[in-house]
């Protein structure tokens, strides 16, 4: 049997590998990828606690399955507003974008 | 005891993969390739969910990442990114002090969950069931259930409205 700490530490490092992404990352999309896998090990993290710490609850898993459907949710708007941005500007670029920026 | 082993040593390989299809998702140029080493990162998360007798959660996991969201992805990189261009620069100048930061981050984790001692996990009860969790959304977790349903139903009208040229 996997000790909890186990799935802790794999956890963290997606994490901290989603982190890289979001801070390397120039394409807006790319960003995008970087979140999903951050959402991820927080959404790893929330199924392990569950799993361990309170066996019959089934808050854990339900929460994970809210977590998925605003994940879904905000990759489908933001992938709306960069096929925008792409339309308008010709780039998706997040630091050639900057008309926001004086 | 062998089959413990072994469904231990499998838990940690697919551990090793995803995290290598992490980091190729986060380093590599061609945003098509990344998105695709992010899709085998995502099946490595299902496997752990079934790890965790989460096994509705894995196949959540693959229909809605796998299957819904990463086709989006895949689409909005056709649409837009230039694949073909390789010139362009992938990455900003911030590459050094973002591995500083990230791995301090990671090393910090990893030194205090290693110390992490809990109690072993109780073994003998009652596996959730898929009837189980329908149940809880229905009648304990039904306004959340409602709300993500309106949730997702701007997040569709929104994005088409959004993405239409004028």
């Amino acid at each position: 049997m996997i000790p909890l700490s186990h799935y802790l530490i794999l956890s963290a490092i997606l994490f901290s590998i989603g982190l890289y992404g979001v801070f390397t990352r120039r394409s807006a999309i790319g960003i995008l990828l970087s979140l999903e896998i951050m959402l991820n090990a927080v959404n790893i993290n929330f199924v392990a606690f569950a799993k361990f710490m309170a066996p019959q609850a089934l808050a854990g898993q339900i929460f994970v399955i809210f977590t998925i459907g605003v994940a879904a949710a905000s990759t489908v708007v933001g992938l709306a507003i960069i096929v925008a941005i792409y339309h308008n500007y010709k780039t998706i670029f997040v630091d050639e974008i900057d008309v926001m920026k004086w | 005891m062998w089959s413990n082993f072994l469904s231990a040593s499998i838990f940690y390989l697919i551990a090793i993969v995803g995290i290598i299809f992490a980091i190729l998702s986060v380093t590599l140029k061609n945003m098509f390739h990344s998105a695709l080493a992010l899709i085998v990162m995502l099946l490595g998360v299902a496997v752990v969910y079934i790890y965790l007798d989460a096994e509705f959660l894995a196949l959540v996991q693959i229909l809605i990442y796998v299957g819904a969201i990463m086709t989006l992805v895949i689409f909005a990189i056709m649409l837009t990114a230039e694949i073909y261009n390789k010139n362009i620069k992938r990455h900003n100048q911030q590459k050094l002090i973002s591995l500083i930061i990230a791995s301090s981050m990671a090393g910090f984790l990893i030194f205090v969950l290693s110390r992490f001692k809990a109690q072993a996990g109780v073994s003998f009860f009652e596996p959730l069931t898929l009837a189980m969790i329908g149940k809880e959304l229905l009648t304990k977790y039904v306004l959340p259930f409602e709300l993500i349903s309106i949730i997702l139903l701007a997040a569709l009208v929104g994005s088409a409205a959004i993405s239409k040229k004028e």
